[in-house]
């Protein structure tokens, strides 16, 4: 049923008690179907989304182009699966286009991030080149638009 | 010193102020409230909206419209009342798009009631309807609904309210404060009632997409009904359009005729951006309501199971985005529930008398808020009720 899914897709802390009363169902099946999902691996997992320019925390995302020379029979999971063990990793995705793979990787400065990528990426057999874009401001991430505060603007004209 | 009192007109200076202003300004002098009080939607106009507008300015739309409104919306307007609603209006001369459904409610009342006629306004129900029939020199006769039934007109409270005087009857379903609908069912016998008269029906349908788990039917849809109704609606609940001030009032030609003329004089037209944000809003928005819809309903839901299980009597609302609960068993006026709900929890409601003396006993929680937001103030309003019980 997609619009569990949608649901807590939106706000993963939603309770299943929350969820049974929203969606009309039985508190029991929504546990038994967010069961499933997990089990299936649809739902994966619960993260909150934090905006770390907010905090003291030192801290630099980048995006790493790479091009890659595909293994025979393993094409690019082999090369991936490598790069995605590292930690630094936050995302990874095969792209169509003028690369092959696309990595999010976060780090404290940009010059860890740099000697990452120099260090533990590049020297990788199979890649050709790298390319890194540093991000400089997030504006918005999973359909949350950061730095703006939720301010209720509407006119409390009475009624 | 200019005598003022000679200044303003009796009609003016006898409209009562809000009686719970007090109240609302209270709420304005205090921090870190969670209200419950807002009566518009909590979404933003959807984007591609807002981007007609904008594009309308940028190709310098920037002139009055006819005075009905672009042939392109009341086009729009007629096709969008037969598609949802089977409602037959011609975009030539029997529909006139306004300056919000306000507007709509104003010139309808405006150009049927005159100096001593008595119009049938159903209590609690919005703030605007009485004042602006004394303006017009009328005489509100309102009838007290009943909580135990469900809020509704019923054809008997309407039949020993109509005197020969009687010239117009408002209905306001979907309901603010209540969020009573009347189902086709609650009409027929009503329209029996009124068929063999000369009584009007200013129907307000501003709600009319928000009720759930049933579609809205109008009464202009009944047999014998298109006559004699006004249809007046408009785009703030459907599409969370409230800050554009744009709607439409549907009539016969003969009433529609007379009503462009107050219009006209009034208002001349509706902003023309916002005509073409509407445009934009019937065209392509059916899918905005549908999913703004899901999610009202998921907190009515929300709310209605919420409030019961804290203990608080609470009629299941069909319609708009309030839920009118009983507080009587608290010993309170609802004001004195509200007031203390606020300085002493934070969280506030509406008194249910903002709406009409029958309001008294409820009070009006409005559900255009997240669940986050909601959840919060039930955990304090369950903090209050077992203080109080």
């Amino acid at each position: 049923m997609s619009e569990l899914l949608k649901l807590l897709e939106q706000d993963g802390r939603l309770t299943p008690e929350q969820l049974s009363v929203m969606l009309d169902k039985e508190v029991g099946d929504i546990r038994a179907m967010i069961d499933d999902y997990e089990k299936q691996g649809v739902i994966l997992g619960y993260q909150a989304l934090i905006d770390w320019d907010k905090t003291d925390r030192e801290y630099v995302s980048a995006l790493i182009e790479l091009r890659i020379t595909p293994q025979r029979d393993r094409g690019f999971d082999r090369v991936a699966e490598k790069i995605y063990n590292y930690p630094e990793v936050k995302s990874l995705y095969l792209m169509s286009g003028s690369f092959d793979l696309a990595v999010m990787i976060e780090g404290r400065t940009m010059k860890e991030v740099a000697l990452f990528v120099a260090q533990k990426i590049a020297p990788m057999d199979a890649i050709v080149s790298t390319s890194t874009h540093f991000v400089l401001c997030k504006y918005k991430d999973k359909g949350i638009i950061y730095g703006s505060r939720e301010v209720d603007e509407r006119g409390n004209s009475p009624i | 010193m200019i005598d003022y009192s000679r200044i303003i007109s009796p009609a003016a200076r006898d409209i009562r102020p809000s009686g719970i202003r007090r109240f609302f300004d209270l709420l304005e002098s205090m921090k870190d409230v969670i209200s419950l009080t807002v009566g518009q939607p909590d979404f933003e106009t959807p984007w591609h909206i807002r981007e007609a507008g904008i594009e309308s300015l940028e190709k310098g739309k920037t002139y009055y419209t006819s005075n009905r409104g672009t042939p392109e919306l009341r086009n729009e307007i007629s096709a969008y009342l037969a598609r949802r609603f089977g409602l037959s209006y011609s975009p030539d001369n029997e529909i006139i798009v306004t300056v919000g459904g306000s507007e709509a409610i104003d010139i309808s009342i405006r150009t049927i009631v005159s100096p001593g006629d008595e119009v049938i306004i159903p209590m609690p129900a919005f703030v605007c309807y009485e004042p602006l029939v004394e303006l017009a020199g009328g005489k509100p006769v309102l009838i007290s609904t009943r909580e135990e039934n469900s809020f509704k007109l019923t054809p008997e409270e309407l039949r020993s309210a109509i005197t020969p005087k009687t010239k117009l009857l408002i209905l306001p379903y979907p309901n603010n404060p209540t969020g009573a609908i009347m189902t086709e069912e609650d009409l027929e016998p009503i329209a029996d009632v009124l068929r063999d008269t000369d009584i009007a029906v200013l129907s307000d349908e501003i709600y009319s997409e928000l009720t759930f788990g049933r579609k809205h039917v109008s009464i202009a849809t009944l047999e014998g009904m298109r006559e004699r109704t006004v249809v007046a609606s408009g785009f703030s609940k459907a599409y969370a359009m409230t800050g554009w001030r744009i709607g439409y009032v549907c009539a016969p030609r003969e009433i529609s005729d007379n009503m462009i003329k107050v219009h006209q004089y009034a208002i001349m037209c509706a902003p023309t951006t916002c005509q073409y944000a509407a445009l934009e809003a019937m065209r392509n928005g059916d899918e905005d309501i549908e999913y703004m819809k899901n999610e009202y309903d998921r907190r009515r839901r929300y709310i209605v199971s919420g409030l019961r299980s804290i203990g608080l009597e609470c009629f299941e609302p069909e319609g708009a985005f309030y839920v009118f609960p009983n507080i009587s068993g608290f010993g309170m006026t609802s004001e004195q529930f509200a007031e203390k709900l606020l300085y002493e929890k934070g969280v506030a409601i509406v008194p249910g008398n903002a709406f009409g003396e029958c309001g008294e006993g409820n009070a009006r929680i409005s559900y255009a808020y997240s669940v986050n937001h909601i959840s919060k103030a039930l955990e304090r309003i369950e903090s209050f009720v077992k203080a109080y019980r």
